[in-house]
């Protein structure tokens, strides 16, 4: 996991070695500025010259002078270092996102990426800024004080050897205590703000059904839940200080206590006023560096969960992979299904589609029908290689779609997905998404053919016209229209239409299909519909019942032979039979 | 929401004082106890080193002669007087950290309540206008930069002002003039404070607002990301990412750096200080210039040394005060909006006649504790103190109704239409012509501008809210589910409702089959909005929640858009079988639901324009005709 997240440092591994670098030239001087300003009070006590007391000044001076040299770069190295792995590893996630294949994209959720790419990283890198200041600092801090301590107190300094094992016990008891239940108490806090998220998407079903105060005892109980679980572990860490308090308050009393005797009875000479009131301050340092140390490793541990989550990302492969010697002409868009089987993951109970032979000739108009679960999806999204078949062979211009070069691949066959997505932006900057370098007319001929041009053109801003996020400015029809002009400007050998015409009336479907006809007769169109009406025209309409074909055939031929067609047309066509002629 | 027309400080100023308040009277015992005990314990523990320079005087004075037994009394007696200050010293402080784990989360918890209580009570309206996210972020956002503050910032900042407070008067009491050289420095250090931890601050505010744009910009491209894949847009994708993301880190290194820079100048100011404070106290020494001072003492090496080490205290106090701005810039900010939440005007409710519960005595209602399954409006008239009893049918009058969810813009004109108990009424028309905001002021989400709407002939204004919303059963096109089972979530139409009365509102509405072969059948935990069920099994799932809160009145807005027609035509026999003697609303964009309505209203920009039955209208030969033969477009 590590080696993993250690990949993202890159270019600041400089700062990140710096840091501590500098952070040891800070330590160093912190430990020796004590010991010359005892020095210095030693000096005053025996009545020294103004000029003593100025060169030792200047001497300190200087010193706090370099100190906050090395702090203050120490700082700011540390800070590019941290944001600047944060922003690797942000940059990382997404650009390895990207090569995510649809199956890869399924197993994540949304809002459990969004997480994982904005608090999850905040949570890395603030314990890796402890991680590079501290991990030098509290070891170097701990070792100077050591030895000053028994440098300037000798004996005196056994009285840590008692001291610090029993600060590190404790320090030990309160993390291991704390770990668990901190981490359980994170999962409960996501659950309750979870059900947050769950009230105010749902409030209308609140507020339909008088639930509120139902919601309320609900979030009441669970708040109670975190807040008793938090206050347990926060308690127990709340330990930390008063336990520090009374290892710095025993070390003081026994320095002042029997260094007072030591001092006194050995007149001086084991151990002087200057030695002892130079113990006190480094019993201060290094009982503080304990702490710190015992802070980082709860942060180290907090922010481990969130790792974890992270290099999940990074680590998962995208079970698509380009060929290695990668096939780049699209010949042309005939579509050829060999004893194709399918499911989505491995451990899937049920095959998604099993036992598929199709064969679709470059040009040709094929429509696509069955019940929901029927996996219509399913069966086109293996054509642009949105997902690779379990069994068999998917070929697309007689080639095996596993030997294109994908981007090659799905700039030929373009698909228009179920759950349409326009992005904010402008409608050209949308339909760009098609064909990067189309020119206005183009762009306004693929809306021509997608008829979507007309209602463009009654916006005020036209072409210009701002789309909001998830296209909530521009009605169910219209915003799949744009997505076809979209997929139409990339010029694909084959066309699919994944349901993508539902929300269009029956008279402006017709109207597209007609246009596919006179304009892109050359291109394969495949055409999923719920309503037969959208593919009774096609030369070919494919009838899937349970992830299998279960017939293909014409529209009249079906009508006599497919008892689901049928079934599906009567039901749609019950009282109006007279009013799909066009 | 909050006036901005105050100076920004004087408004923070009033958010620290009404956090400060509401904390006090979270915990109105436990407030003043933990105060005390951090008080307590700051004065305490800067006490000590009196004590401390004392017993090191004495030492001082007597080391030569080493005589032990002379001074022994004299010492031990200091020392225990410093054990007992310390013991004091760390009673107090274990309290108050115990005590402050408790408030602090505690204090969490009750702010969470408020807002959630709050928010439950807020008008359908606020969330229309609000975006989602930005409410959300209360609870993570908002709580968490308080969490830092409460726990961390307010009792640092009470023991810093003490220790500062005292040792000052400490050093008054020694001498005058280095307390105002450690004055001066202090001074100083404040003044490094504001510049550096302002900037830091505000890079800090910037970098979570940038952080909300990358969450932004994240959850859209993640949503569209299949799209992203299929039109090979990575690239694009990466480069638009790329920007937002250095912008990021931009401000985040900026904040903090800031951040991490002011400690170690401001210890060095310290040390230089102390330096200073030295060489004047020397130069004083020698000048044998007379001193001022609250204790009279005249100027010697036992008043110098001490004032060393009280320097050094007073500038670790003014250190750590300077740890906390950022946190209490955050928290402020924080707490600013969640009492935006808070201070919310709740959904307002002036009805006064309730559903109840009622039996036929003689040709005559009267109301009754136990379910008889008839209910009547209990309607109490304050002219004369009696009260009138209306049985519940379902007939439902729309009188001139006219509505705007923005003055200036009506969205609905003089709607006028009745609905017979049992009767099938049904909305057709495009989008923004109206069809929601009729259901919407059904259920006085939103309540009418002018007209009069009425509910077996009772204006809808005076029933309560809850109990007319009780009386009515919706189904919208985006199905809700809550985080529970299955069976918890059709038992949301009526909390009482037995397993075999769910799993037959489950029949009757199609849902039973396919829940059947979920892996736990009706035990089978649903969560992240049923993300594990396709969206049609998520509409007959709210079909069957209506389906067992079993109202006189239905109103179902597209409730079966993401059903293929093939299962909505199983599923129509359980709908025909649900809307049997209820009346109901209906709102479809497949006209093959609504045909055998019993009327069919067609709106076009907020007005009815057509009226009448499926035959009916298809004879007039207008717009419903145009849709119904393909050659209008509905959407």
């Amino acid at each position: 996991m590590l080696k993993q997240l250690a990949k993202s440092i890159r270019e600041y591994k400089k700062s990140s070695l710096a840091t501590p670098i500098l952070v040891s030239g800070e330590v160093v001087l912190e430990c020796i500025i004590p010991f010359i300003i005892a020095n210095l009070v030693n000096e005053i006590k025996a009545g020294c010259s103004i000029g003593t007391i100025a060169y030792y000044g200047i001497i300190l001076v200087v010193m706090a002078a370099l100190s906050l040299t090395f702090g203050a770069l120490a700082g700011s190295a540390c800070a590019t270092a941290s944001c600047g792995f944060a922003r690797n590893l942000r940059k990382d996630m997404f650009y390895r996102i990207q090569t995510y294949s649809f199956e890869n994209i399924d197993k994540f959720s949304t809002s459990s990426l969004v997480t994982r790419l904005t608090t999850d990283v905040t949570n890395v890198q603030n314990a890796y800024m402890m991680i590079i200041r501290t991990a030098i600092r509290c070891p170097l801090m701990l070792l100077f004080a050591f030895i000053m301590a028994f440098v300037m107190g000798g004996k005196m300094a056994v009285i840590f050897l008692l001291v610090v094992p029993v600060l590190g016990f404790g320090l030990f008891w309160v993390i291991r205590k704390t770990m668990p239940l901190f981490k359980r108490v994170f999962k409960k806090y996501d659950a309750l703000n979870n059900s947050v998220q769950e009230n105010i998407q749902g409030m209308r079903v609140v507020k339909s059904y008088v639930r509120e105060d139902f919601e309320k005892k609900k979030f009441g109980a669970a708040a109670q839940d975190v807040c008793a679980d938090f206050t347990r572990a926060e308690r127990i860490l709340a330990l930390n200080n008063p336990l520090m308090q009374f290892c710095i308050y025993a070390v003081m009393v026994f320095v002042l206590s029997f260094g007072s005797y030591t001092v006194i009875t050995s007149q001086g000479l084991q151990l002087d006023v200057g030695q002892m009131s130079a113990l006190l301050t480094y019993s201060f340092q290094i009982l503080s560096s304990l702490m710190m140390v015992s802070m980082v490793f709860v942060m180290i541990t907090m922010a481990s969960e969130s790792a974890k989550r992270i290099v999940e990302v990074l680590q998962e492969e995208s079970a698509l992979h380009n060929p290695k010697a990668p096939v780049t002409d699209v010949v042309d868009g005939s579509i050829d299904f060999d004893n194709v089987s399918f499911q989505y993951s491995k451990g899937a109970e049920r095959m998604a589609l099993s036992g598929i032979n199709l064969h679709i000739h470059s040009g040709e108009t094929i429509g696509i029908i069955g019940g929901t679960g029927s996996s219509k999806s399913s069966l086109i999204q293996l054509i642009s290689r949105l997902y690779d078949a379990t069994e068999g062979t998917v070929r697309v211009g007689g080639v095996d779609v596993r030997e294109y070069d994908l981007e090659v691949l799905r700039n030929q066959v373009a698909v228009v997905l179920q759950k349409n997505v326009l992005f904010s932006g402008t409608i050209k900057e949308n339909l760009r998404w098609g064909d990067q370098n189309a020119t206005d007319e183009q762009l306004v001929e693929a809306c021509k053919l997608a008829q979507a041009d007309d209602f463009i053109r009654q916006f005020p801003k036209g072409y210009d016209t701002y789309i909001e996020q998830g296209g909530t400015n521009v009605s169910g029809g219209q915003k799949q229209r744009l997505c076809i002009a979209r997929a139409l400007l990339k010029k694909p050998k084959i066309l699919i239409l994944d349901d993508s015409t539902s929300a269009v009336d029956t008279r402006t479907d017709a109207l597209i299909r007609k246009a596919f006809r006179e304009y892109i007769p050359e291109t394969t169109k495949l055409i999923i519909a719920q309503r037969t009406a959208s593919v009774q025209d096609a030369d070919r309409i494919i009838v899937m019942d349970g992830g299998a074909v279960s017939a293909v055939g014409t529209h009249e031929e079906l009508l006599q032979t497919s008892p689901i067609y049928r079934e599906v047309y009567t039901s749609q066509n019950k009282a109006g039979d007279d009013n799909e002629q066009e | 929401m909050s006036r901005n027309n105050t100076p920004k400080t004087q408004a923070e100023k009033g958010i620290l004082l009404r956090l400060m308040k509401t904390l006090w009277k979270f915990y109105p015992v436990m407030m003043p106890v933990v105060v005390f005990c951090i008080l307590f314990s700051a004065v305490v523990s800067s006490i000590p080193s009196i004590f401390m320079q004392k017993i090191i005087a004495a030492v001082e004075q007597s080391w030569k002669t080493g005589d032990w037994a002379a001074v022994s009394g004299q010492i031990l007696g200091l020392v225990s007087v410093l054990v007992v200050f310390y013991v004091l010293s760390l009673l107090a402080a274990f309290a108050f950290n115990q005590l402050m784990a408790i408030i602090t989360q505690g204090s969490l918890k009750k702010l969470r309540e408020k807002m959630f209580n709050g928010m439950e009570d807020l008008p359908i309206k606020y969330f229309d206008t609000h975006n989602h996210g930005d409410v959300m972020s209360y609870y993570t956002n908002d709580i968490d930069t308080l969490r830092q503050m409460i726990s961390q910032s307010f009792p640092q900042l009470m023991i810093s002002a003490v220790t500062v407070i005292t040792v000052f008067s400490i050093m008054l009491y020694y001498s005058l003039w280095l307390a105002l050289v450690v004055l001066a420095g202090v001074t100083v250090m404040i003044l490094v404070t504001r510049k550096v931890g302002g900037a830091s601050a505000k890079y800090f505010i910037r970098q979570q607002q940038s952080i909300a744009r990358t969450e932004g910009f994240v959850e859209e491209m993640m949503n569209g990301q299949k799209v992203v894949k299929v039109f090979c847009h990575e690239r694009e994708a990466e480069a638009d990412f790329d920007r937002i993301n250095d912008a990021l880190y931009s401000d985040s290194e900026k904040a903090n750096r800031y951040a991490n820079v002011l400690m170690p100048v401001l210890m060095n100011i310290g040390n230089v200080l102390y330096v200073i404070v030295a060489l004047v106290g020397g130069v004083l020494l020698l000048s044998g210039a007379p001193n001022v001072s609250i204790s009279g003492l005249a100027f010697s090496i036992s008043i110098v040394v001490p004032f060393l080490n009280m320097t050094k205290q007073f500038c670790g106090n003014v250190g750590q005060v300077s740890n906390q701005v950022n946190a209490v810039v955050m928290g402020l900010a924080g707490a600013k909006r969640i009492f935006a939440l808070i201070d919310e005007q709740p959904e307002v409710d002036d009805g006064y006649v309730t559903l109840v519960n009622a039996k036929e005595v003689d040709g005559q209602l009267v109301e009754c504790e136990e379910h008889t399954g008839i209910w009547a409006w209990k309607h109490p008239h304050s002219a004369d103190g009696s009260v009138t009893y209306t049985r519940l049918t379902g007939d439902v009058r729309l009188f001139d109704v006219d509505f705007a969810y923005e003055p200036g813009k009506t969205v609905l004109h003089n709607v006028s239409l009745y609905a017979k108990p049992g009767q099938k009424v049904a909305f057709v028309g495009s989008t923004g012509a109206g069809k929601t905001t009729i259901t919407n002021l059904l259920n006085r989400f939103y309540d009418i501008a002018d007209g009069k709407i009425r509910y077996d002939g009772i204006n809808i204004n005076k029933i309560k809210k809850a109990d007319l919303r009780r009386s009515l059963g919706i189904v919208l096109q985006d199905t809700n589910l809550f985080t529970g089972t299955v069976m918890d979530n059709i038992r949301y139409g009526r909390l009482d409702a037995s397993d075999d009365e769910c799993i037959a509102a489950a029949k009757l509405a199609g849902a039973h089959d396919f829940i059947t072969r979920l892996p736990k059948g009706y035990e089978t935990p649903l969560s992240g909005n049923g993300a594990n069920l396709s969206q049609g099994q998520r509409q007959l799932l709210a079909i069957a929640r209506a389906a067992v809160a079993d109202p006189p009145v239905m109103i179902l807005d597209e409730a079966t858009s993401s059903i293929d027609t093939r299962t909505e035509a199983i599923v129509q026999k359980g709908m025909d079988a649900l809307m049997k003697g209820r009346t109901v609303f209906v709102i479809a964009h497949r006209l093959s639901t609504v045909k055998n309505s019993d009327a069919i209203m067609v709106l076009e920009h907020g007005r009815i324009i057509e009226r009448g039955n499926h035959d009916d209208l298809i004879q007039q030969k207008g717009t419903y005709y145009q849709l119904y033969t393909g050659a209008l477009e509905l959407e």
